[in-house]
């Protein structure tokens, strides 16, 4: 038993929220309110804008590209990425921050793209593996291949951006730091011991590494 | 013919070289495609609505708001799940949704209300008497004169073991993207069957098997749980052909972990009986598994000494209301092992005697004596067990104690049916085609390393086509069947071509056909390298089309080109906080026997991983079902537990590829060092802390409890 | 995940004339770690997230003469790598550390730690925060092992989440908090509580009231650890923690407070512990009689016995990775 419908024209907010203006007026900074004993707070503002709960014009900047996106502010950075662009690099696995899967660097910083609005990382330089991957493929990248730091390879995107991240911040490390790191990452077919050995390869071909 | 054997080890160039896997680059890059990546111009998303309840009666299904929903292109009930129907556990798939948006989906799919009659159910079968009634016991099995044995017996030892539940967890989850076109079906499934899963979603859509046309890329473990189209596979089908557009539908990882795959329970009670030198001279066993509702089999127990004189074996099957089991890699011998494993090692300290020395004594009960002797001698001296093993409890002052175990395995693994076709072009390019598929084993670089040593050319110079049912069949990728297969079937599909190419060329070298072979870039005549022609000059003379010549790898006779039956030892060496009861992985030893290795390098990684797993189910991983609710209480990865990197340890592996080995063929790798790891782990553990803790995986409160029953 | 509106607020005024007077209508979305896991598990539903990492006086650490003040927002890297933390305050770098996922730390803030609902499965999979089905208690009846061996004698049953919560109350610290009418602070010990009904939640802030700060008083001579009991050295919920802070008087300890973590529905004050210490020396019988002390008076579940000793455990290596070196 099914049911079809034509497609609709455009996507439009779903019903039933409530009134943005009700909503506000519910609350309200009322100057006189002030309680005993509470301090008061400096002179109120004007009530930031609302966005949503439909489409909305969302930019990003990807691997130094911007796109202009429609899109609603429930939209994870990683469905962004992945659903609504092509950066299909970084994978959903876990999609509730645990597995690593779809670390991306935002700033610099590794962070896990399925716990971040795509709406809050705009006008931050997000970094995927796409970007470290050309034109030319990063040395990590590489060192990942020559050790066989993977196997069905979905995890492998987001160990790659997350090594990266950490050799930014060991450029030189010990074969202990490589084994007890990375709890921020996990792999089903257990490549682990191609991965250290491809981050500390990947460390010493860089300069300074000379621990490996 | 031509003569298909295997080059001489010292004659192989490409084969047994450490080899980058040549689909490396793309993954690490994140340009492979996986299913779960494909897009397609104007596809639609889904989203799966599922039963909440253990056990219910489906009343009603009400779709209409959700089809109502703007962006909402068709809601489908499953078949299977029409009102009326029982449903017998959790995740059930009851209605399946498409939109314009994957956000768009999943509000319709909260949209549907379904109300369910919520029926009683049981989920818990770990004591026996408590499952007593959803038991079915399938009769005695007895081997020789099992009371003689014990009542003759030196020694009786008795024990409790068990391994819970596990799912697959599959990075990728399961799911697929469809795309019906008039009478045809564009189809990416993440499978471990290129070949046969077309067929099946054919069949059950009524088209001829020709028009579903099947293509993966990579993907991102099976583990065994991804042969099937799957009923959200047929879903997905049905709901492209009625809304004519592109749909992506994929399990989200709560239902995966729910559905979509999982390997039995096996829990038993094991009396070992022997002689005071060590001699097993008797068995008996009472165990019970669940798959789901349908229990689960009788494990292969005794696992690898088999021929344990006298046996007295009964099991039970538990049905639970749980999603049906899937194979798991290598299935029912990891839990079979456990249990056998952990028996005798708790009959060796009975005996008090060192559990490597009643392994090897007791070795003529297996199929291969001498290979476990050597490998049990093997993985000693790789962990040093002369040194660090000592009787059951370290007595060592501290709160750590360390401690030694180990386990045997086996497994068959003999390579399935596989067609091949190696295409030779006359611009030198060189083809080769198989409907296989690349799991993560390395597959794809097997073929193509193969298909280089046979027609002297470089590694680069094979273009492996595999991942679309429209290329020769080849097999599923199931039971470490695929390298044996493929390596043969590419074997000889490239001397068969290669043999067209001698015949064209041995004029102008005058030379026979059978006088000439390939080797660095040309065909020149048997052991003269002046007298030849490069390659791209030979292929010149190839008209009115490439070469064309299929090869095949016939299960029944293989011709010495691949065989099955290996063994491994694995040892473990732990150490426990015995105040905490947290277990750290120190080292794990894989020693693996696994006939003519094409690449170690992807061959190390098998074992690494396999080991890794180990580690997971001895530690961490077990589905949690609650009685209350009879929900999956852990449905995630978060108290799903797997190892992350800090966690496993080191991993030694040393495969065993002595000359007899290697003379026996190619032998698939995938499942043998999965076995093994467990129950080392469980035996260096008890040997650490001088107690047994009975079921997997040995977490802190089962540590603690054990302990305190030691001190009781 | 429901579909919401989003502000991203530049001002506190601002974003806290967003909220709502009721819990479940707005949600304030900071590091995101927990917030978009409960949206995408529609344990939330709000009609409305408010971003507020747009609020520049929310962040930072400064050194006052009152103490360290710790704005919400410090993510757990920065508070990692700022040096006033890791010279005084090792029991937080100590908790910082046991968050073993680089990802989070870039990403999860020292207020959201503060204010992340608990991880109870029967609460993530929507059986509510006291768990309850058909009058059933879910926890108590079912599979509790990794739930409260302390305060569960109501309704609560769950483990507070929190890293932060168990060192920053060792060390006295308060959360400041603002909302419509102004701002309060509160010291961190009265911002948790255990919920007695359904509608309540595990923290005091109100449903309009932000957490800015927190102020965290000197900790020169004040020794102080955190001690954590994880299974997996991976990303995992720790089984018990334990951290303490130790007011000195020469080689005996003054006052002593010690808080335990994950063992009940807030932290958990081990106050018969304290008293065991005070007047003290910290020798080995001491810090075993404090560590029988701290669990004295737990009231394990039936599957979650084991937790006793865990904290046990817990408060004695805290004890002695705090304890001065001779």
């Amino acid at each position: 038993m099914s049911t079809v419908k034509e497609p609709p024209q455009a996507t439009t907010q779903p019903k039933g929220r409530v009134s943005r203006r009700g909503f506000i007026g519910g609350v309200g900074l009322g100057g006189g309110a002030l309680g005993a004993g509470l301090l008061p707070l400096p002179s109120a503002g004007a009530p930031a804008a609302l966005a949503g709960p439909g489409p909305v014009a969302v930019t990003l900047t990807i691997n130094g590209k911007t796109h202009k996106l429609n899109l609603e502010p429930r939209v994870t950075l990683l469905d962004a990425l992945r659903n609504y662009l092509d950066y299909t690099g970084a994978k959903r696995v876990c999609d509730r921050g645990t597995c690593g899967a779809c670390t991306v660097l935002v700033d610099g910083k590794a962070v896990y793209a399925c716990q971040i609005l795509a709406i809050d990382a705009q006008g931050k330089n997000i970094q995927t593996i796409e970007g470290l991957a050309a034109p030319k493929p990063d040395p990590l990248i590489t060192a990942f291949v020559n050790n066989d730091g993977l196997q069905c390879g979905f995890c492998t995107p987001g160990f790659v951006m997350a090594a990266k991240a950490f050799l930014a911040e060991n450029p030189n490390p010990t074969y202990r730091q490589v084994s007890t790191g990375f709890g921020g990452n996990l792999c089903r077919c257990g490549s682990y011991n191609g991965i250290r050995r491809a981050i500390l390869q990947a460390a010493k071909s860089a300069q300074g590494g000379t621990h490996a | 013919m031509p003569d298909y054997s295997w080059p001489a080890p010292e004659k192989r160039r490409v084969m047994g070289r450490r080899t980058n896997r040549i689909d490396g680059l793309a993954k690490a890059s994140g340009r492979a495609r996986y299913a779960y990546d494909v897009k397609r111009p104007n596809m639609l998303y889904g989203a799966v609505v599922t039963c909440p309840y253990a056990h219910a009666r489906i009343r009603s299904i009400d779709v209409s708001a959700a089809e109502k929903m703007k962006g909402v292109a068709a809601v489908h009930i499953f078949d299977g799940s029409a009102p009326g129907t029982e449903v017998q556990w959790a995740g059930y798939e009851i209605a399946a949704v498409a939109a314009e948006t994957e956000e768009l989906a999943r509000d319709a799919a909260r949209a549907v209300k379904v109300e369910y009659e919520v029926l009683p159910h049981f989920v818990h079968e770990q004591d026996l008497a408590k499952a007593a009634a959803y038991a079915k016991p399938s009769g005695e099995q007895i081997t020789g004169d099992p009371d003689q044995a014990f009542k003759e017996a030196d020694v009786v030892s008795e024990g409790f073991y068990g391994t819970p539940v596990i799912c697959h967890l599959t990075w990728e989850t399961h799911g697929q993207v469809i795309e019906w076109k008039g009478d045809q079906v564009e189809y990416w499934p993440t499978t471990q069957a290129v070949s046969g899963i077309g067929n099946e979603l054919a069949k059950t859509l009524g088209l001829p098997p020709a028009n579903v046309h099947v293509m993966q890329d990579h993907m991102g473990i099976g583990y065994g749980s991804k042969f099937s189209p799957d009923r959200w596979g047929i879903a997905c089908a049905k709901i492209s052909k009625q809304t004519g557009r592109p749909v992506k539908l994929f399990l989200e990882r709560r239902v995966e972990q729910e559905i979509a795959g999982n390997r039995p329970s096996h829990f038993a009670r094991i009396r070992l009986a022997a002689k005071k030198d060590g001699t097993i001279t008797g068995w008996e066993s009472q165990s019970w598994s669940t798959g789901g509702m349908t229990g689960g089999g009788m494990p292969p127990i005794p696992y690898v000494y088999t021929q344990i004189p006298n046996q007295r074996k009964n099991h039970s099957a538990v049905r639970v209301n749980a999603a049906p089991q899937r194979a798991w890699r290598a299935p029912n011998h990891p839990q079979a092992c456990y249990l056998t494993c952990c028996a005798m090692d708790d009959l060796a300290a009975r005996l008090g005697m060192d559990p490597l020395e009643l392994f090897k004594k007791n070795a003529d009960y297996t199929a291969r004596p001498a290979v476990y002797r050597w490998q049990l001698d093997k993985a000693a001296e790789l962990i040093g067990w002369k040194k660090l093993w000592h009787p059951r409890g370290d007595k060592t002052p501290g709160r750590l104690k360390r401690g030694l175990g180990l386990a045997v395995n086996t497994w068959g693994g003999a390579g399935h049916l596989s067609n091949c076709r190696c295409n030779i072009h006359p611009d030198g390019t060189v083809e080769v085609e198989l409907a296989s598929q690349d799991l993560g084993t390395g597959t794809r670089t097997v073929i193509a390393m193969v298909a280089a040593e046979t027609l002297g050319l470089p590694l680069g110079a094979i273009r492996v086509k595999i991942g679309d049912n429209r290329y020769p069949f080849s097999g599923t990728s199931g039971g470490s069947t695929t390298v044996g297969g493929v390596s043969s079937s590419t074997r000889k599909a490239t001397m068969n071509a290669l043999e067209k190419l001698f015949a064209l060329v041995a004029p102008e070298l005058g030379a026979k056909p059978e006088e000439l072979e390939a080797a660095n870039g040309q065909i020149q005549v048997k052991g003269n390298p002046k007298k030849a022609v490069a390659w791209k000059a030979a292929c010149k003379k190839i008209t009115g089309g490439p070469i064309s010549e299929m090869g095949q790898n016939d299960p029944k006779n293989p011709m010495g080109l691949n065989t099955g039956n290996v063994g491994g030892v694995q040892m473990a060496d732990v150490s426990v906080d015995v105040e905490t009861g947290l277990i750290r992985m120190n080292r794990l030893v894989v020693v693996q026997d696994c006939g003519l290795i094409i690449n170690p390098k992807t061959a190390e990684s098998q074992c690494f991983g396999a080991a890794h797993l180990s580690v997971c189910a001895a530690l961490y991983e077990e589905r949690i079902l609650d009685g209350i609710t009879g929900r999956m209480l852990n449905p995630d990865i978060e108290f799903y537990k797997v190892a992350g990197n800090p966690d496993i340890g080191e991993i030694i592996v040393h495969l065993d590829i002595r000359p007899e080995h290697d003379k026996r063929g190619v032998i698939g790798l995938g499942e043998p060092p999965v076995i093994a790891g467990i129950a080392a782990i469980g035996n260096a553990v008890t040997n650490a802390i001088g107690v047994r803790i009975p079921v997997v995986p040995m977490t802190p409160d089962k540590v603690l409890a054990a302990l305190e029953r030691r001190s009781a | 995940m429901q579909a919401f509106a989003y502000a991203s607020p530049t001002t506190l005024q601002e974003a806290v004339a967003l909220l709502a007077d009721r819990w479940g209508e707005a949600d304030i979305l900071a590091g995101g770690t927990d917030l978009l896991s409960l949206l995408k598990d529609y344990i939330h539903t709000p009609q409305r997230v408010i971003n507020i990492k747009g609020i520049k006086e929310l962040g930072g650490i400064r050194k006052t003469p009152s103490g360290l003040r710790i704005g919400a927002l410090v993510t757990v890297a920065e508070l990692l790598a700022n040096a006033e933390v890791r010279a005084a305050y090792p029991s937080l770098t100590q908790a910082a550390l046991g968050i073993a996922s680089p990802q989070i730390r870039n990403m999860g803030t020292v207020g959201g730690d503060l204010c992340q609902r608990p991880r109870c499965w029967y609460f993530r999979l929507g059986f509510g925060l006291l768990a309850t089905k058909d009058g059933r208690s879910l926890a108590r009846e079912g599979d509790n092992r990794y739930h409260a061996i302390f305060g569960n004698q109501g309704a609560a049953c769950f483990v507070s989440a929190s890293s932060f919560g168990p060192p920053l109350i060792a060390l006295n610290a308060k959360v400041k908090l603002v909302g419509p009418k102004g701002e309060r602070e509160l010291p961190l010990e009265k911002f948790f509580v255990t919920p007695q009904s359904e509608a309540e939640r595990e923290i005091a802030l109100r449903p309009n009231e932000i957490l800015t700060e927190i102020l965290v008083p000197p900790a020169a001579g004040v020794p102080n650890a955190t001690y954590e009991v994880r299974q997996r050295q991976t990303l995992d919920w720790p089984l018990a923690t334990a951290s303490v802070a130790l007011t000195m008087k020469g080689a005996a300890v003054a006052a002593a407070r010690i808080v335990l973590g994950h063992v009940a529905p807030t932290p958990w004050r081990a106050a018969e512990a304290e008293k065991v210490l005070a007047g003290k020396g910290l020798s080995a019988a001491v810090i075993q009689k404090a560590a029988e002390a701290a669990v004295a008076g737990a009231t394990p579940l039936s599957g979650n016995g084991y937790k006793v000793q865990l904290a046990r455990v817990a408060v004695r290596r805290a004890l002695e990775a705090a304890r001065p070196k001779a």
